[in-house]
């Protein structure tokens, strides 16, 4: 074959070429061969440093100072490359290594890929946001990415239209610089919160936004190649050596998801109106009252909602008596229920359908998807209420005043999940909540130990027993993970 | 009022007739079919059907237009839904391996649903209409077909009265039906302003630059505002109504102001004379908060997601789900929309021309005089305008396909040339 020859010559410059950028698009394997102890550090840093993107891009605005003031520490840190510094070979080579030992990990389902691209693209997007004009320019040349630019003319003609969709345009940058003309399907981060101006189905994008057009280049690439990699994996995973390393690499970052109950028939209905009071966080105690008010609940809700009760240990017999005697009380008769709804809430436990057991919403996942709109009750509180509103719940459920402002301050700097963590330490009367809030089960269950008491002992015994089920260096990922949770205030 | 009285309790009866001699079958099929570019593109099309008693069934699905005709027949369902075209037949979806069979393609919809203008419609709530907030309607329609015409490129929409308190918009061009999750996810939230559920105040918020999306859209609205808010709505009227306008922005010296001055439309230029003094664009999100169409993101985004079809029948108003005919929209009334009690009525009145066409009918097979007595039903009835508005769609779109078929017969001959060229080269 006449590409051996080739191949050969290749190795020799491979690794001065490969390397001599910054960032790279993660389109060629790495060919050498590494020891397993690398390979397994390269891989948990390199999880640990996702797992930092998410946490950051959640709790803080993705342009904002403290988003770029976290990841940079978090990237020096871990020793990836960072902003083109001069001896950067290893770290690029671990950048490189580490991509694609984790392609391996979270190539397997649907949920592990979207997690993994979205938060590979985050990264891009923050890298080479950092980099000088100039290498983005050589970077699109070095990967060979053209995209279809607009002429003088059309310039001219769409200046003010193009000013006044894109942010920090001004009339000088159109004319110097280039336009870009896409599909609008390919910049859809721009079209989405429109950010860009659209025209017969194009959207215009100036020179300084063209991280969007090679993000989604990155994103349909990173797609194609990890089906690609899963349809091999097979073969990987039949290597003893490797397999648990991948198994535990995958199931490491998603941490408790509440999808088997652990309390199931504890709860009785009776209980439910006493603890939405004293233990639900705010989201679900607002969606109980709505309910309990309007005997209905729309869609969003009534799944926010009704997972929730599954999560706390509701059996499917008890949401269906829950469910059923509220909304009889409303407009829906009982045949009505029996035939709309039930079905929506046997669907909720795996009874029908696909039979997937569905799990119940984290705090990440109710505050970034499905915003409520007119008549919905769902959604985080501190995410989706007008301040206003939020503050005179507060004060409704007797939340002290410099309690509120420390919330509102709190909400301000988008930091929901903080915010309602110090809801939780308020009504709680305990200085700190002693844990990192990332689900609404977790609210429930750690109040229910707060109030039942004996919370410091079931700590020690859960500590216990994950050391036992993990093989040493993963139980201090583990450790990391939960360390970083907390350290993302 | 030329409506017959609707009674749901005669659905029983006068589905079966409305199946059997008016349903645009033949016209409805050539839709679906979408030209025949696509193979099987209509055999694995999902409808789903709910039947009396609430019973629905999912996962219908039929090969060709006879079968669609027969078994709607045949179930008579009350109401009708269109879902995707997917990999296999829907109907066998059961004898697929998990996994394997997935929704590929759907034209975007866009369900504009009146009940979500509740918070700042005072004339009716809920299920109910009237003319004064079907403007919100005209409104929605205008900004949205502009917008998905001129910003997203797209030339085949089909806009449909829902029967009682909404429109619907079908998107059919060929990228529209291949669009991603994330790409109609991403085109709805474009075309959304109006943000927050009841715990919102103030749901549009407008900051520089003012995006050109937006202006277009707030020119529609200026159009209309006045007559429809100020006036028909008279939201400035009332102290009720007033505070919460002003809650949006609260405006202690307008509350002032408006204490003396009771003429609403005064203080409306009230209202927008104050802004020069700060919360610049106070005015444009009071009107937007008031008129741009809400709607409802997870209709759109499903590629999977079910829609009442098209001339399909509302078991609670009785009135058919017809195209709107945009050139005719100021005048269009929801409530001249024909029910099918009132067709079904107008099929029985004998016309002039029947003697005539009884002579041809012998010459015919079955088949085609069925078709033929249909197409003559329908006209005898109001539905006939509405199916004159879907056949110049479907006119518009046939010359799509036209020019898709002969790109594809185009393409074949390329690789069939480019075939023999290399059997060529190999033989030499």
């Amino acid at each position: 074959m006449q590409f051996l020859g080739r191949r050969k010559k290749l190795i020799g410059n491979f690794q001065n070429d490969l390397y001599d950028q910054c960032l790279q698009f993660y389109g060629q394997p790495p060919l050498e061969n590494i020891s397993l102890t690398e390979f397994e550090t390269f891989a948990v840093e390199r999880l640990k440093l996702l797992k930092t993107v998410e946490n950051v891009g959640v709790s803080c605005g993705k342009s904002s100072e403290q988003y770029t003031k976290k990841l940079d520490a978090e990237i020096s840190s871990l020793n990836f490359p960072h902003r083109g510094g001069i001896s950067e070979y290893e770290k690029r080579r671990k950048d490189h290594i580490s991509h694609f030992i984790l392609r391996l990990a979270y190539c397997q389902t649907e949920d592990l890929r979207r997690w993994f691209i979205q938060q590979e693209m985050d990264l891009f997007r923050y890298r080479f946001n950092c980099l000088h004009s100039k290498h983005k320019t050589d970077f699109l040349h070095k990967n060979n990415l053209k995209y279809e630019t607009v002429s003088a003319e059309e310039k001219k003609n769409l200046k003010d239209k193009l000013i006044a969709s894109s942010y920090g345009l001004s009339g000088t940058k159109v004319e110097e610089h280039d336009v870009y003309k896409v599909p609008f399907q390919d910049a859809l981060d721009l079209v989405r919160t429109r950010k860009v101006y659209l025209l017969a189905g194009n959207a215009y994008i100036p020179h300084h936004e063209i991280v969007t057009i090679v993000l989604n280049d990155f994103r349909t690439r990173l797609s194609k190649a990890l089906a690609m990699t899963a349809r091999s994996l097979p073969a990987v995973q039949s290597d003893e050596r490797l397999q648990p390393l991948l198994s535990h690499l995958s199931h490491a970052y998603v941490g408790q998801d509440y999808s088997i109950q652990k309390n199931i028939g504890k709860i009785s209905l009776e209980q439910i109106d006493a603890l939405s009071g004293k233990s639900f966080p705010l989201c679900m105690r607002h969606l109980h009252k709505a309910l309990r008010e309007n005997h209905h609940l729309r869609h969003g809700g009534r799944m926010q909602y009704g997972l929730f009760l599954k999560g706390i240990g509701l059996t499917l017999e008890q949401a269906l008596q829950f469910w059923r005697s509220e909304f009889v009380k409303g407009k829906v008769d009982a045949d009505k229920f029996d035939k709309a709804y039930a079905y929506s809430v046997r669907h909720m436990f795996g009874k029908e359908g696909k039979r997937t057991d569905y799990t119940p919403y984290s705090c990440m996942k109710v505050i970034l998807s499905n915003p409520p709109s007119q008549g919905d009750y769902h959604g985080c509180p501190f995410r989706h209420s007008d301040p206003e509103l939020l503050k005179q719940k507060l004060q409704n459920y007797k939340v002290s005043p410099s309690g509120i402002n420390q919330i509102l301050e709190l909400v301000k700097g988008m930091h929901y999940q903080l915010a309602c963590q110090k809801y939780f330490e308020l009504t709680h009367n305990v200085e700190d909540a002693g844990f990192s809030l990332n689900h609404p089960n977790q609210y429930f269950t750690e109040s229910q130990k707060l109030l039942n008491g004996g919370r410091d002992i079931k700590k020690e015994v859960d500590m216990s027993q994950r050391s036992q089920e993990n093989p040493a260096s993963l139980w201090s990922l583990k450790m990391e993970l939960d360390r970083q949770g907390i350290s993302a205030k | 009022m030329p409506t017959s009285d609707y009674d749901p309790a005669c659905l029983p009866d006068l589905l079966p007739l409305y199946y059997r001699r008016l349903f645009p079958f033949s016209q409805y099929y050539r839709w679906l079919s979408y030209g025949g570019v696509s193979k099987n593109y209509f055999q694995n099309r999902e409808f789903s059907f709910t039947l009396k008693d609430d019973i629905y069934v999912r996962y219908q699905s039929f090969t060709t237009q006879n079968e669609l005709e027969k078994e709607m027949q045949k179930m008579v369902p009350y109401k009708v839904d269109i879902g995707a075209v997917y990999s296999h037949r829907p109907s066998q979806h059961n004898a697929v391996k998990s996994g394997a069979f997935q929704a590929l393609e759907k034209e975007l919809v866009f369900d504009i649903d009146m009940t979500d203008y509740d918070d700042v419609r005072r004339c009716c709530s809920a299920a109910d209409i009237c003319s004064k907030c079907w403007t919100l309607m005209i409104i929605a329609i205008r900004i949205l077909d502009r917008a998905l015409r001129e910003d997203f490129g797209f030339h085949h929409l089909l806009w449909v009265y829902s029967g009682r308190r909404g429109v619907h918009c079908w998107v059919c061009d060929d990228a529209a039906r291949k669009l991603s999750v994330a790409a109609r996810s991403a085109v709805a939230e474009y075309l959304s302003l109006v943000k927050g559920g009841e715990e919102t105040l103030r749901k549009v918020v407008l900051s520089d630059p003012i995006h050109p999306f937006i202006n277009h859209s707030l020119s529609v609205v200026e159009r209309y505002f006045q007559q429809y808010a100020i006036v028909d709505q008279d939201i400035l009227g009332s102290k009720e109504s007033v505070d919460k306008v002003l809650t949006t922005h609260i405006k202690k010296d307008l509350t002032i102001y408006y204490q003396d001055e009771k003429n609403p439309m005064k203080r409306w230029d009230r209202l927008c004379s104050s802004i020069k003094k700060g919360g610049q664009y106070f005015d444009k999100e009071i009107m937007l908060q008031y008129c741009y169409p809400r709607l409802d993101v997870n209709v759109s985004k499903g590629v999977n997601h079910l829609l009442k079809s098209p001339f399909s029948v509302h078991p609670k108003t009785g009135r058919i789900s017809v195209p709107i005919d945009l050139k005719e929209l100021n005048t269009f009334d929801p409530f001249e929309v024909p029910t099918i009690s009132l067709i079904c009525e107008e099929l029985e009145r004998p016309t002039a021309d029947e003697a005539e066409e009884d002579d041809v009918k012998d010459k015919e097979n079955e088949q085609e005089a069925g078709e033929r007595r249909r197409i003559r039903d329908y006209k005898r009835t109001s539905l006939a305008k509405y199916v004159k508005v879907f056949d110049r769609f479907l006119e518009a779109m046939a010359r799509s396909w036209k020019g898709e078929m002969l790109k594809k017969s185009g393409e074949l001959e390329t690789s069939f040339s480019v075939f023999l060229t290399f059997m060529s080269f190999t033989y030499t």
